[in-house]
């Protein structure tokens, strides 16, 4: 019972895999895909309260791996309705396309329950492997394989940052002889402060760093948002970054509960993606590449929340990336609607917006301006309790250095707001919308607000399931 | 006028701030323009008869906080959703619910496009707008005063003149970027306190150092919104770009929530700090009063040279401020309260003149009053007002600014004086030139005078010139109180003991 979420996605992933077989089955492939996902979300629903330790103490249910589980059925839905007929996928290959999609999210929604770290790395490779494939299967144009040079860098910075992963993994495995987590965090305590711990937990974060975007690898993002269609980058730039963080949280918390050689190495690269994200895409024209960079930089605000080492900003990182997967996929969707055939988005398409879609315009301005952290949008109370956390730890200067990056950010984000409601449509036509687009938008809308004006019930179950990360098996009830 | 008694679970503030938000939620569904004309200035008028209860039901001789309304908003971050209104902040809301109808009116047939998104626009600003004056709790301070730039930055961007991008973003850019040290000093101030209720940030013995740290993120947010010279560039160009409807905004209640956020914030949480740093800022005062003055001098566009007038303007509320004493504090209060009746009434006025002409330059304008002696007396009597004339409202605020200044330095105070000499000569400049002009003037026969819905948003703002002009007791008498007690927050003890150690 408490393995039914993972069940339906990899029954779901069978049906999907014999409607490939046949030909021409991309329309039957949506719809399977589609009631999967909301399948999905009906049995992570259904167990939401359930506890359980699976496989010999690799595999655990608590409530930190359901409600992380929840929020990724909830955009594996959002994903496919906003993807809506995925035009850009050549017909012959789309209903192969919603496979891997599902592998991929049910890599994820594995990966949030692994306790073992073999267990972990092959739901890490089952979440990752599948998204390399989506981003070449983008269709060519005008003799640019630019799909396909994406792709490459992807998957290569992805293998390459999960051998170092494993090195890491390694010299963890090499101190405490042990392969399960929480053996591992009573194991550790005494040697946290050894070189080796620290070199093996820095090596670790590289392949979660590697999802995250975060600086220094954060080379693929931009390229690869660009290069992907617009569907498969709102995958990788939402759902997989979850993920990472909600790992990271596991790994983080075998340092607690302070370790300044890692404190410091989390600060440095907070600070330097935050700058390198935020600077560099001052200057964008592309808008998938703009969020690309505007991507790393958040990535650097998640981070803020690992610089404080306790229990408050876990919940603070997790909550952002959680509202971060609601904003960024309202700018998504105002992306993939507004491409003309699936072509990239420039700021210039973007203009007079709010009279070419009235309701694309409000969805875009307010994925804007939530992920430039204004209020009363999700953007802004995540990065209150981020600083906040930090602040209560001492952080002072990473707060400041976060506030003014803040402020860099918003010159950006106004030039997408800029485009979008204060220039002239011009000769650009009217973009209708079908039903499932205005329903993801209003979804997206409300969950940014909800999440934003509203975020109690979010952060005190994120809060109250930090208690069981990496706690001792034994206080887990068996099934 | 008699109104039941206020009933202690009425929640008046809330009402007062959510329902402009239900208003455009209605709004939304609307099609005709001319209805949601209608509905806006409808459901404005409403909120503004609602709030007026506000003024009877105030108790006058207690600084407690009053209507106070209290619930849990997010435990777990120990944030609530607290208001409460004093002597002070009554004031400003009064105000800005009864400027709300006259911006609706200006915009009548100013605004033609995108009528349903203005009028949305509107009634948002005018949520977040009393949500500022009346919260105490922090965060949800914070929350107000963000949220306040979306609808306006759009105001000014959708809606506004040539360069309305620039403006838009410059202002959007200029708040936003003050305001990010201010949420820094919030939570800095919550590990110290333990708390978001401004109240219980009030009177805590923090060390001096933090208090110099917290005053100077406060002073930076609060200065740009005011906006004290150096800050002000952002201020013109909002003003000359924006719709009537939205300059009117700016200047009546959006400058004067940084020196609300002095006042509320700044005086009582960080007295130590306040006296350290008094002397620098009345010199900016100073400095804003004199150089907002000759700048509106040299100006030719009728927006720009009321926008450079409230530069001067606002220096004279933060003198008084920094003045800390009953007379400066209460001249400043009134100060803001008659910044906004005048400089609103002038942003009309040259909505007005705008409208038929579609220029607000001096010289094209000139002489239209002849054609319009209706309009001209009006414009005659805002700006009599405006350079503080005896018998209208600014020659309170300014005299007891400057009564309270005399107190505090001689200096200073005799330095502000060409300001309100300076006043006088840009103020008599534009009415001359626009009510009689040149012999040569441009050809205005074909002008139309003020119709009724004209007359109607001028008339109220009229009263006010003169009854705060004549009868200001009323007025005073209700915040009296409430500057007491500020005074003796930021003149109590513990700032008696820094200005000891300095």
């Amino acid at each position: 019972m408490a393995f039914l979420p993972e069940l339906v996605l990899m029954a779901g992933a069978l049906v999907l895999f014999f409607i490939c077989l046949g030909e021409s089955r991309a329309r039957q492939a949506g719809i399977a895909a589609f009631v999967v996902s909301v399948a999905t979300i009906a049995a992570c629903a259904l167990c939401l309260g359930q506890q359980a330790v699976l496989f010999d103490g690799a595999y655990r249910v608590d409530l930190f791996s359901q409600i992380l589980k929840l929020v990724f059925a909830c955009g594996f839905v959002l994903v496919l309705m906003l993807g809506g007929e995925i035009s850009d996928i050549r017909d012959d290959i789309r209903a192969e396309y919603y496979l891997f999609l599902t592998l991929s999210v049910s890599g994820l929604v594995m990966l949030v329950s692994c306790v073992d770290i073999i267990t972990l790395v092959v739901a890490l490779e089952l979440s990752s492997f599948p998204l390399y494939l989506l981003v070449p299967m983008r269709c060519e144009r005008e003799g640019q394989r630019s799909q396909m040079e994406s792709a490459i860098k992807y998957i290569m910075f992805g293998v390459a940052a999960n051998g170092i992963m494993l090195f890491g993994l390694s010299y963890l495995f090499g101190l405490t002889g042990t392969t399960s987590l929480p053996v591992m965090v009573e194991k550790l305590r005494p040697v946290v402060h050894s070189p080796l711990a620290i070199t093996g937990l820095a090596l670790t974060f590289c392949g979660l760093f590697f999802k995250l975007a975060v600086f220094p690898f954060h080379f693929w993002t931009p390229d690869v948002y660009q290069g992907a269609s617009n569907e498969t980058a709102s995958i990788i730039a939402s759902l997989s970054k979850v993920g990472a963080v909600a790992v990271l949280v596991r790994f983080v918390s075998l340092a607690s509960p302070d370790n300044h050689a890692i404190v410091l190495l989390l600060t440095l690269l907070a600070v330097a993606s935050m700058f390198y994200g935020n600077l560099i895409a001052l200057i964008q024209k592309d808008l998938k590449r703009l969020l690309g960079f505007s991507g790393i930089a958040h990535a650097g605000y998640a981070l803020i929340g690992f610089v404080a080492m306790d229990a408050a900003g876990y919940a603070a990182s997790l909550y952002y990336i959680v509202g971060y997967l609601f904003m960024v996929l309202a700018c998504f969707v105002v992306i993939c609607k507004v491409s003309r055939d699936g072509a990239n988005v420039s700021m210039e398409d973007l203009a007079g917006l709010h009279r070419r879609s009235p309701l694309l315009a409000v969805t875009l301005v307010v994925g804007i301006f939530a992920l430039a952290g204004i209020p009363p949008f999700v953007g802004f109370m995540g990065k209150f309790t981020l600083l906040s956390a930090a602040l209560a730890k001492g952080h002072l200067a990473l707060v400041i250095i976060a506030v003014v990056n803040t402020a860099i950010a918003i010159y950006y984000y106004l030039g997408v707001v800029r485009e979008a409601c204060f220039r002239d449509a011009g000769d650009r036509p009217v973009i209708a919308l079908d039903w499932t687009t205005r329903v993801v938008c209003v979804l997206l809308i409300v969950g940014v607000l909800v999440l934003g004006i509203a975020p109690a019930f979010v952060i005190d179950a994120i809060s109250s399931s930090l208690a069981c990360v990496n706690l001792p098996l034994a206080s887990v009830p068996q099934p | 006028m008699t109104f039941p008694s206020h009933h202690p679970d009425f929640p008046i503030l809330s009402v007062l701030i959510f329902s402009p938000l239900v208003a455009a939620a209605i709004a939304v569904f609307i099609r005709s323009e001319g209805l949601l004309r209608w509905w806006t200035l409808a459901s404005t008028i409403v909120i503004a008869l609602v709030s007026l209860p506000l003024w009877c039901w105030f108790d006058a001789t207690t600084a407690k906080f009053q209507f106070v309304e209290h619930a849990a908003w997010i435990p777990s971050l120990k944030i609530s959703y607290t208001l409460g209104i004093d002597g002070i902040s009554l004031l400003l809301v009064l105000m800005t619910t009864l400027i709300m109808p006259l911006c609706v009116l200006c915009s009548w047939r100013y605004i033609t496009k995108r009528v349903k998104e203005f009028m949305i626009c509107l009634l948002v600003m005018e949520t977040a707008m009393v949500g500022v004056f009346c919260a105490l709790d922090f965060i949800l301070f914070f929350v107000f005063w963000e949220a306040m730039l979306i609808p306006m930055a759009l105001l000014i961007g959708v809606w506004g003149g040539p360069r309305k991008i620039y403006a838009a973003i410059k202002f959007f850019i200029y708040t936003m970027a003050g305001s990010i040290l201010l949420l820094v000093a919030i939570i800095a101030l919550y590990l110290k306190v333990g708390s978001f209720d401004i109240r219980a940030m009030m009177g805590h013995p923090y060390a001096a150092e933090f208090q110099c740290w917290v005053f100077l993120a406060f002073f930076i947010s609060f200065a740009i919104k005011v906006p004290m010279f150096p800050f002000h560039t952002w201020l013109p160009a909002a003003h000359v770009e924006a719709p009537t409807a939205g300059s009117v905004l700016l200047a009546s209640i959006l400058l004067k929530m940084g020196t609300y956020g002095f006042l509320r914030f700044s005086l009582p949480i960080t007295p130590h700090a306040t006296h350290v740093f008094t002397p620098y800022i009345l010199w900016l005062s100073v400095i804003a009063i004199i150089y907002g003055g000759l700048t509106a001098l040299a100006q030719s566009d009728l927006k720009k040279l009321v926008a450079y007038s409230s530069v001067s303007h606002m220096g004279f509320a933060t003198f008084g401020i920094f003045a800390l004493n009953v007379n400066g504090i209460e001249g400043a209060t009134m100060v803001m309260i008659n910044h906004g009746v005048t400089t609103g009434a002038l942003f009309i006025a040259v909505g007005i003149i705008y409208e038929r002409l579609h220029t607000r330059d001096l010289g094209e304008t000139a002489g239209m009053g002849k054609f319009m002696p209706v309009f001209a007396g009006f414009l005659g009597i805002f700006c009599l007002s405006s350079l503080a004339f005896p018998g209208t409202n600014s020659f309170i605020g300014e005299f007891l600014v400057l009564a309270g200044g005399f107190k505090v330095s001689k200096l200073m105070a005799i330095c502000t004086v060409p300001g309100v000499v300076i006043a006088a000569a840009y103020m008599l400049r534009m009415l001359q030139k626009v009510a009689y002009g040149h012999v040569n003037n441009p050809d205005h026969s074909q002008l139309a005078d003020l119709n009724l819905r004209e007359i109607v948003t001028l008339a109220p703002l009229l009263v006010f010139v003169f009854w705060i002009g004549l009868h200001p007791q009323p007025f005073i008498h209700v915040m009296h109180a409430s500057v007491q007690h500020l005074l003796e927050q930021a003149n109590g003890p513990l700032a008696n003991a820094a200005v000891a150690l300095r």
